[in-house]
C-alpha cells in the first residue's frame, strides 16, 4: 500500500488529527496532533487495512531555529506482514516537548519514548517509568537539544570534548551551538 | 599408624607395608624393630612418596594435561612456551600463584574464610590413604576402606560449604548450595554402587576387593555378571557430579555463577581449591580403577598370577625382594594407567558436553540413578546367587562362560562405538588438511 | 528486603542478584537486576547504558564520512553491516542509488553476508559457552579467524572495518580475495555439520535451551523484535527478503535466498504471521537454530555473489574498482530539509538508520535504530520464572551486543 492511501485512510478516520503531509521527502510522512496520536496509532496497527504491528523507530529532532522553535517526534512504523513502511510525526513546542506515551499501542516505545526523554527532553505522558536510560541517573540537561553545554565535570570527572586541563571552552561555543566540525 | 590398627583387626594378613618391611630386614632385627619399623615405613612412603608426587607433580601434570587435551580438541596448541611443549607452565603459574596478594574480602568471615580451602584439600587427601597402588603399596589396608571413602569424601563439601558462605558474596553462596544440594544426592547412588561392589567382593578392605578381581580381564568386577557395567556407569556419573566436573559443573559454572564458590578466593588460596580438584579426579579415577577395573591387575592370568602371588608367595615359596619390588612396580603402572585413562575420559566429558541445569542434575539422580542403582544392586546380588558354575558345567569354558559372554558383549559394544566414532572424524579431518583453504598470503597483499 | 512467601512449612525469602555489569555472561556491561527465590527468576530487569559514547552526539558534530568508524563501533561484531547500512542511508539522503555501480553493490551484499557469517559463528559459539561448552566456542572462533583474515586483507582491519562509505569503498576490492573467500565458503560447509552435531543437536543442549525463554510471536511483535528473535518464533520476517535491498531481489528470483528457518518449510508471503507447527515454539533453541541456518543460507548468498562478480562485463569491473568518494566529496552535503530512513536485515534483526540533512556536511541528526536495544526489551517478559542458569541461556539467545545497546 502506498503512502497516499495510508493517508488518506488515516484522513477518513481521523480527519482533524492530521496537520498536514509531506510526499517531498524521501520517507513521505504526515504530522499528527500530538493530542490524537494514541488514537491514530492505533488505527495504524488495529486497521486491518494497515497492520502496523511494528514499531521500528521513535526519534526526536531538535529545530531551536525554527519559529516557533519546536521538537519533532518521528515515528517509523512497518507491517510485518503487509510490508507498507510509514512515518508519522508529531511537532511540539520546545519548551515543553509533551505527548501521550504510545506504550499502551507497541510496547517497543518503552525503551525508545525513555531514550527520546533522556537524550532530547521529551516528555511521554503516561509513561510509567520515564527515566534516564543511556545516561547517568543524575546527569544534568539533555545531550541532544542543540543549545546542550556540556558539563565541565561529572563527580570530579573532566568531561566533554575538552575536558582536558588547561582547555579552556571557545568563545563562540554557544553561538555556534558546536553542532559543526571544521575539517 | 593406621595400618597397626588395621592389623590388630586382621592379625590373618598384613598389610602391604607390613610385609615389605618383612622382606626389606631380616627377621631378628624385624621381630625387634617392628613396632618402630612399622610405622616409620608407613609415615616414609607417605612423606617421601604420596605427598611430593601426589600433592605436587600429580596436579601439575594433571593440569598441564588437562589444557593439552582440551587445547587439542578445540584445535590450539595449549601451553607451548614455557619448557618443552608448555610442561612447566604449571610451575610457572604456580609461583604466579603463590606471589599475588592474599586477598580476604572485608564482610567475610575471615577464620571460616581460611580454613575452608584447608580442610578441602585435607578431605580430599585423606581419601589417599586407603587407595591401593601395588601388590603392597598402600599406605593404610582399613578394613572398610570403601566406607572410609565414602565417609570422609563428604568432608570436601563442609570445606567448600565454609569457604562458600564465609566469602559473603552472594555467587558464592549460589555456588555452595548448588554444590550441596549435588553433592549430597549424588552420594546415594555412589555409595549403593559401592555397596554392589562390597557384595561382590565380600569385603570393604580395598586390598581385598582388588584380590578378587585377580585372574582374566573378566573377572574385574565391571564385567563380573551383565548389570555391573552399568553399575560402573552409573558409579562414574556419580563420581563426576561429587568432583564437580562438567557436565556437573555447577557450583563453579563460569558461565552463570562468575566462578561460584571460590569467586572471592585468589592467589594460593584459590590454588589450594585447584589442587584439591584435581586430587580428586585422582581419587575417584583410581577409586574406579581399584573397585571396577581390577586395580592393579593387569587383566592378563599368568601375569595376575604373579602378582597376587607376590604377597604371599605361591604355594609357600619364599618371595624375594626383587620379585616384591618388581610386582609393586608393574602394580602401581597398572592402577596409574587405568586411573589416568578414566582421568582422561573426564577431560573428554568436560570439553564435549555443555552444563546441566540444577533441577536436572536432581532429576537426574533422584530419578534415574538412585532407582536404577538400587535394582541393579538387587539384580547383581540375585545373579552372583545362581550357581552358574553347576549349570554350565558340560558348555564349552565351563564356569566362566557366562562371565566371557558378558565381557564379549561389552566389548563389542565398546567396539562399535569406537568404530562408529573413528569413522565420524576421519572424513572431514582428511578434507581440511588437503584443501587447507584458510592459508594466506599474510595480511595486506593486495 | 522483601515480602516473604511460604511454600509449605518453609518460610522463604526474596534474594537480590546484581548481575552485571561486571558478569561473564552478560555479553559486555549489561546489568540485570535479578529477584529470585532461590534458583527461580521472579524478575530480571535489564540495566543499560554503561557502554553509553555519545554515538548521535557524536555523529551531528562529525561529516558524514566521517561518522562511518562509529558505526563500526555499534555492532561491533558486525561492523560491515553498520557500515553498508548507514552507507545505503546517507546514499539515499544525498540521492546517489544510482550513482554506485552494480560491482559495489553486488560487494556490498558479498561482505554483508560473510559478516552475517561471522556474526552468527560468534553467536553461535558464545552461546555454546553460555550454556557450558567450551568447544563449539572455539570451534567457531577458527572458522571466524579465517573470515577475519579475509576481512583483514580487504579493509586492513580485523573487527572494525570502515571499509564501506557513502559512495563507495575506502580501499578498492581486490579481485585476487575472491578465490580465497570461495575456498573458505567450500571448506565451511562440513563445518556447519559439525557444528550441528557438537552442539545443536546434542541431548543436554537441547534439554538445556529448548521451552526456556519461550516468546509468543505476538509478544515478539509488540516489543518490536527483529531478526532471529522474531522468525524463532515463528514470524515470517526477513527484509532482505520482504523489502529487498542491494541484490537481494535477485538472488530471491534465482531461488538462492531461501527463508527455511530449520525445517524445510517455506513461508508464505501472502499469508500475515505465520505460526510454525514445526516446533518453532519462540524458546531459546529456535533462536540458536535460526541462527546456526543462517549460516548455511548466507554461505549459498556469498556463494551467489561470487558468481555475480565473475559475470561482470569489464566496464562493470572498471566502473566498480575506483571508489566514488573521491570525486563525489564535494557534493557531500546533506540536502537541506530531507531526510532518509533506511533499515537492514543485520543478523542481529532490523538496523536502521535515520538522517536529517541540513545543507552541510553533517547531518542535523542521526539515529541508530538497533536491533539488540529492543531485542533486550523483552528480557524481563520471557525470563519471568526462569531458573538462573536459564537467564543466561536467555540472554545468550537474544545475541546483545551492547556497543548497538548503549550506542
Amino acid at each position: 500500500m502506498q503512502f497516499k492511501e495510508v493517508a488518506a485512510i488515516l484522513k477518513e478516520k481521523h480527519g482533524d488529527a492530521i496537520v498536514s503531509q509531506d510526499e517531498t521527502r524521501r520517507d513521505p510522512f504526515v504530522v499528527v496532533k500530538p493530542a490524537s496520536i494514541v488514537a491514530v496509532a492505533r488505527t495504524l496497527r488495529d486497521d486491518p487495512r494497515l497492520r502496523y504491528d511494528h514499531l521500528s523507530l521513535v526519534s526526536a529532532v531538535d529545530y531551536p531555529k525554527e519559529k516557533p522553535p519546536t521538537i519533532e517526534v518521528v515515528y517509523h512504523v512497518d507491517s510485518l506482514s503487509l510490508n507498507h513502511p510509514f512515518v508519522f510525526k508529531v511537532r511540539l513546542p520546545r519548551e515543553s516537548p509533551k505527548v501521550p506515551t504510545l506504550l499502551n499501542v507497541w510496547r517497543t516505545s518503552d525503551w525508545h519514548e525513555r531514550e527520546s526523554w533522556d537524550l532530547m527532553g521529551v516528555e511521554f505522558e503516561g509513561h510509567p517509568n520515564l527515566t534516564r536510560i543511556l545516561c547517568a541517573e543524575d546527569w544534568v540537561g539533555h545531550p541532544l537539544r542543540k543549545d546542550y553545554k556540556w558539563p565541565v565535570e561529572y563527580h570530579g570527572v573532566p568531561c566533554g570534548p575538552f575536558a582536558k586541563e588547561g582547555v579552556n571552552i571557545p568563545p563562540d561555543w554557544e553561538q555556534e551551538g558546536f553542532t559543526t566540525r571544521k575539517e | 599408624m593406621i595400618s597397626l590398627l588395621a592389623e590388630d583387626a586382621r592379625p590373618d594378613r598384613g598389610t602391604g607395608i607390613l610385609e615389605l618391611v618383612q622382606l626389606l630386614v631380616k627377621p631378628e632385627t624385624y621381630d625387634k624393630w617392628a613396632p618402630v619399623l612399622v610405622p616409620a615405613a608407613s609415615l616414609a612412603i607417605i612423606l617421601l612418596f604420596l605427598l611430593p608426587v601426589v600433592a605436587t607433580v600429580f596436579p601439575m601434570f594433571a593440569i598441564w594435561l588437562e589444557r593439552k587435551v582440551s587445547a587439542h580438541m578445540q584445535s590450539r596448541l595449549g601451553p607451548m612456551e614455557v619448557g618443552y611443549h608448555g610442561w612447566l607452565q604449571t610451575i610457572a603459574d604456580g609461583v604466579k600463584l603463590l606471589a599475588k596478594e592474599d586477598i580476604i574480602p572485608g564482610g567475610a568471615d575471615k577464620a571460616l574464610f581460611v580454613i575452608g580451602p584447608v580442610i578441602t584439600l585435607a578431605g580430599v587427601f585423606v581419601m589417599l590413604a586407603v587407595l591401593p597402588l601395588g601388590p603392597h603399596l598402600i599406605p593404610a589396608d582399613l578394613n572398610v576402606g570403601l566406607f572410609f571413602l565414602a565417609a570422609v569424601g563428604s568432608i570436601e563439601v563442609l570445606g567448600i560449604l565454609m569457604s562458600g558462605w564465609a566469602s559473603n558474596n552472594k555467587w558464592s553462596l549460589f555456588g555452595t548450595i548448588r554444590l550441596a544440594t549435588q553433592l549430597v544426592s549424588y552420594e546415594v547412588p555412589l555409595g549403593v554402587s559401592f555397596v554392589t561392589v562390597t557384595a561382590l567382593a565380600g569385603s570393604l578392605s580395598m586390598q581385598e576387593i582388588v584380590r578378587e578381581q585377580h585372574g582374566w580381564i573378566w573377572n574385574w568386577f565391571v564385567f563380573r555378571n551383565p548389570l555391573m557395567p552399568l553399575v560402573f556407569i552409573i558409579f562414574y556419573i556419580a563420581s563426576l557430579a561429587e568432583n564437580k566436573r562438567a557436565p556437573f559443573d555447577l557450583p563453579e559454572a563460569e558461565s552463570e555463577l562468575v566462578a561460584g564458590f571460590h569467586t572471592e578466593y585468589s592467589g594460593m588460596r584459590f590454588s589450594i581449591f585447584f589442587l584439591a580438584e584435581y586430587v580428586a579426579m585422582y581419587v575417584v579415577s583410581a577409586i574406579g580403577a581399584c573397585i571396577f577395573l581390577g586395580g592393579w591387575h593387569t587383566g592378563i592370568g599368568p601375569l595376575d598370577h604373579f602378582l597376587q602371588g607376590s604377597r604371599g608367595g605361591w604355594g609357600g615359596e619364599a618371595v624375594s625382594l626383587k620379585v616384591a619390588l618388581l610386582a609393586n612396580v608393574i602394580g602401581v603402572s597398572v592402577v596409574f594407567a587405568k586411573a589416568w585413562f578414566l582421568i582422561f575420559v573426564q577431560m573428554w566429558l568436560r570439553w564435549t558436553l555443555p552444563r546441566i541445569r540444577l533441577d536436572q542434575v536432581m532429576d537426574l539422580c533422584l530419578k534415574f540413578l538412585l532407582p536404577a542403582s538400587v535394582v541393579f544392586f538387587v539384580a547383581s546380588v540375585a545373579w552372583e546367587v545362581v550357581p552358574w558354575e553347576q549349570l554350565c558345567r558340560s558348555l564349552p569354558l565351563a564356569e566362566r562362560l557366562p562371565r566371557a559372554i558378558v565381557f564379549a558383549f561389552y566389548s563389542s559394544l565398546v567396539g562399535l562405538w569406537f568404530k562408529w566414532f573413528w569413522s565420524t572424524f576421519q572424513v572431514p579431518l582428511q578434507r581440511s588438511v588437503q584443501e587447507k583453504p584458510w592459508v594466506t598470503s599474510g595480511a595486506f597483499t593486495t | 528486603m522483601a515480602p516473604t512467601e511460604i511454600h509449605g512449612d518453609v518460610r522463604t525469602e526474596e534474594f537480590l542478584l546484581n548481575m552485571g555489569p561486571q558478569h561473564p555472561s552478560t555479553h559486555g556491561v549489561l546489568r540485570v537486576v535479578v529477584r529470585t527465590d532461590g534458583e527461580l527468576v521472579l524478575e530480571a530487569i535489564p540495566h543499560v547504558g554503561y557502554l553509553h559514547r555519545c554515538f548521535e552526539k557524536c555523529s551531528e558534530n562529525s561529516t558524514m564520512k566521517a561518522v562511518v568508524p562509529y558505526t563500526d563501533r555499534m555492532d561491533y561484531l558486525a561492523a560491515m553491516c553498520n557500515n553498508i547500512t548507514y552507507s545505503l542511508a546517507a546514499e539515499k539522503l544525498l540521492g546517489w542509488e544510482k550513482l554506485i555501480p552494480r560491482k559495489t553493490t553486488i560487494v556490498r551484499t558479498l561482505l554483508f553476508e560473510l559478516q552475517r557469517i561471522a556474526s552468527h559463528l560468534m553467536s553461535v559459539g558464545t552461546y555454546g559457552l553460555d550454556v557450558g561448552a567450551i568447544t563449539p566456542f572455539l570451534h567457531c572462533f577458527r572458522e571466524r579467524e579465517r573470515l577475519l583474515e579475509i576481512f583483514e586483507e580487504i579493509s586492513g582491519q580485523r573487527l572494525n572495518y570502515s571499509y564501506v562509505y557513502p559512495g563507495g569503498f575506502q580501499y578498492p576490492w581486490p579481485d585476487a580475495i575472491n578465490k580465497k573467500i570461495k575456498a573458505f565458503l567450500v571448506y565451511f560447509e562440513d563445518r556447519i555439520k559439525e557444528y550441528n552435531e557438537l552442539l545443536s543437536y546434542n541431548g543436554i543442549f537441547v534439554e538445556r535451551t529448548s521451552g526456556i525463554g519461550v516468546l509468543p510471536p505476538d509478544m515478539a511483535a509488540d516489543y518490536g523484535c527483529t531478526g532471529p528473535m522474531l522468525r524463532g518464533s515463528g514470524v515470517a520476517r526477513d527484509l532482505r527478503w520482504d523489502q529487498p535491498y542491494l541484490v537481494y531481489d535477485e538472488l530471491k528470483k534465482e531461488g538462492v535466498f531461501q527463508v527455511r528457518y530449520y525445517g524445510d518449510r517455506m513461508p508464505n508471503p501472502a499469508d500475515q504471521m505465520v505460526k510454525w507447527e514445526l516446533g518453532v515454539k519462540g524458546d531459546c533453541w529456535s533462536r540458536y537454530m535460526v541462527r546456526a541456518g543462517e549460516l548455511e543460507q548466507s554461505r549459498r548468498m556469498c556463494l551467489a555473489c561470487l558468481a555475480k562478480l565473475e559475470k561482470l562485463t569489464d566496464a562493470d569491473k572498471e566502473a566498480g574498482a575506483v571508489s566514488v568518494i573521491k570525486e563525489a566529496d564535494k557534493q557531500y552535503l546533506a540536502p537541506k530539509g530531507q531526510e532518509a530512513y533506511f533499515k537492514c536485515e543485520n543478523p542481529r534483526g532490523e538496523l536502521a538508520y535515520y538522517l536529517v540533512g541540513d545543507g552541510k556536511a553533517n547531518a542535523y541528526r542521526v539515529k541508530a535504530r538497533a536491533p539488540s536495544f529492543n531485542n533486550l526489551q523483552v528480557l524481563t517478559e520471557i525470563s519471568r520464572g526462569a531458573m538462573v542458569a536459564d537467564l543466561v541461556a536467555i540472554i545468550g539467545s537474544i545475541d546483545i551486543v551492547l556497543g548497538e545497546v548503549d550506542r
